[in-house]
């Protein structure tokens, strides 16, 4: 299962091999004897004893590119070699360039057209992108962002909201195994400039910007970080269906009973911002605030989510006023710091999830807080799932009904959209 | 018959890969000590503590020193890098999943 991308990132991390030695998979979830099992027994790759290839790989001498290391520079064209519409789809396609549906290909004509609509040279630098922490940072440029948001089907207008958004660092594309999607709320002026969508169906399939921009976050997070390939660069178990738009919206500031999230984000309100998301793989949803129960289905709703997600709350303008005026909650503060104060669990559960262990407890025992206090806790003691800062709530939606939903989906990083204009 | 195209690749620029060593390696394991680093992903602790379980079986004079890391496996860990390099002969890092 991870021959093929461990070996890659062995590479790319400058050493020609690694003294790796592969057990069954999975480890997680099997018992002590059932692992104790696997390291006592034989590697499914190698057909060998599992610690007789550890004890060599800790004792066989080096050969002299172990010694080395391997060392490498690869390069980029600027242009394809000339062929035929068809030719190009199809190598578009053969080279993992595209998210497997025909793209707008990239040609000279319509990339200068694009760059025009920003006063950035082509060849600068925008930002860098990696599938992963573990392999190596792929650098672009404006011209090569262009590219991507042409193959979108983006309008040239929109292309400082692109830009911003590489600009983050951000990937539509990073490989979890869990399978990531990513998400971006604009704010700003610039939101009516491009016609993009906070109301009617604005997360769906109805506006161009909104649905080109997301595809060019898509496309420009796989080509711009090295490519996003199932079983390397890519190890998503499930995949996810979101990644196919990243889903891009306006907030409907206009309609919010609250401030907009650049606003709280430190941002102006005029100023036109981008907020990029990762890590989105669900939402839960439910219908307008009941004045009895209110309380417990939203408590439902936040049970229902892995803890070790963030939750971003995205509102019908309908939903947020009755969380202002059936709960009483009358910011976006007040419901943020509801959402902390009453989504808890039992720390014995808490501290048992899967990702919880993996990324929460080791920073709790290195007394990261709040995470170091509430592992002191009593298994059956109510903690808190989440803090403030991981909680984020946006009103979108054309109020044809108060629908609201919870996205398990972090906030990377907000960008100026006018720093690229 | 359709016209030649021409366009843009769409990739960005990769880095350069520079050349990392691999560590020395010993000639026996026997008297020396084997740091088990525990990466903390998915079961990580029970499959080192499985390894540290081989070598006390099968290889005694080997001393073994199960090490988790720090903190999480997106932080780097130099105070354990450091403990390695100091008090340790070779090093065995650990992934369940």
């Amino acid at each position: 299962m991870f021959l093929t991308v461990t070996k890659s990132v062995v590479r790319m991390n400058g050493a020609p091999q690694m003294r790796q030695v592969y057990l069954p998979h999975p480890v997680m979830g099997k018992t002590h004897e059932e692992i104790k099992a696997y390291v006592f027994g034989i590697s499914p790759i190698s057909g060998k004893s599992v610690m007789q290839e550890v004890v060599e790989g800790l004792t066989q001498p080096l050969n002299e590119q172990d010694r080395k290391g391997l060392t490498f520079a690869r390069t980029t064209p600027r242009l394809c070699e000339p062929a035929t519409e068809d030719a190009l789809q199809q190598q578009f396609l053969d080279n993992n360039w595209t998210d497997k549906l025909p793209v707008v290909l990239p040609t000279l004509e319509r990339v200068a057209a694009m760059l025009k609509h920003t006063s950035r040279k082509p060849d600068e630098v925008v930002g860098h992108h990696a599938a992963t922490h573990f392999r190596e940072e792929w650098e672009c440029t404006v011209e090569q962002v262009a590219v991507n948001a042409v193959m979108a089907g983006a309008r040239p207008e929109y292309f400082p909201v692109i830009l911003a958004i590489a600009s983050t660092g951000a990937s539509a594309r990073g490989s979890s195994t869990s399978s990531m999607a990513g998400m971006v709320v604009v704010n700003g002026p610039i939101r009516k400039e491009i016609k993009m969508n906070a109301g009617t169906g604005a997360m769906g399939p109805y506006n161009q910007a909104n649905a080109t921009i997301g595809r060019a976050f898509g496309l420009l997070s796989q080509n711009l970080q090295g490519g996003s390939v199932p079983g390397d660069t890519f190890m998503g178990s499930m995949g996810n269906a979101l990644a196919y738009a990243s889903p891009t919206f306006a907030e409907n500031e206009e309609r919010s009973p609250w401030e907009p999230l650049h606003v709280q984000r430190g941002f102006k309100a005029d100023q036109s911002v981008v907020s990029v998301f990762i890590g989105m793989r669900h939402m839960a949803f439910t219908l307008g605030l009941r004045h009895a129960h209110w309380r417990d289905h939203l408590r439902n709703l936040m049970r229902g989510m892995d803890p070790n997600e963030s939750p971003t709350f995205l509102l019908d303008p309908i939903a947020a006023r009755l969380f202002q005026d059936v709960g009483g909650l009358k910011t976006k503060k007040d419901l943020i710091n509801w959402i902390c104060e009453n989504g808890r669990m039992p720390a014995g559960e808490y501290w048992d999830y899967q990702l919880i262990q993996n990324y929460q407890y080791p920073r709790a025992t290195f007394g990261e807080e709040p995470l170091a206090s509430k592992l002191k806790a009593k298994p059956d003691e109510m903690i808190p799932m989440w803090t403030p800062e991981q909680v984020n709530v946006v009103v979108v939606g054309g109020e044809t009904n108060g629908y609201w939903r919870i996205a398990g989906a972090r906030l990377a990083a907000s960008a100026c959209v006018d720093d690229w204009r | 018959m359709q016209d030649q195209m021409v366009v843009h690749n769409p990739m960005g620029y990769p880095p350069k890969v520079s050349g990392k060593p691999l560590a020395p390696r010993l000639d026996t394991l026997n008297g020396r000590t084997v740091y088990l680093v525990d990466c903390r992903f998915d079961d990580s602790d029970i499959l080192l503590k499985s390894v540290q379980a081989w070598f006390t079986e099968h290889m005694p004079a080997v001393k073994t020193v199960y090490k988790p890391i720090s903190s999480v496996y997106t932080k780097d860990d130099p105070a354990t890098w450091q403990e390695i390099k100091e008090k340790g002969d070779a090093a065995i890092v650990g992934v369940g999943h």
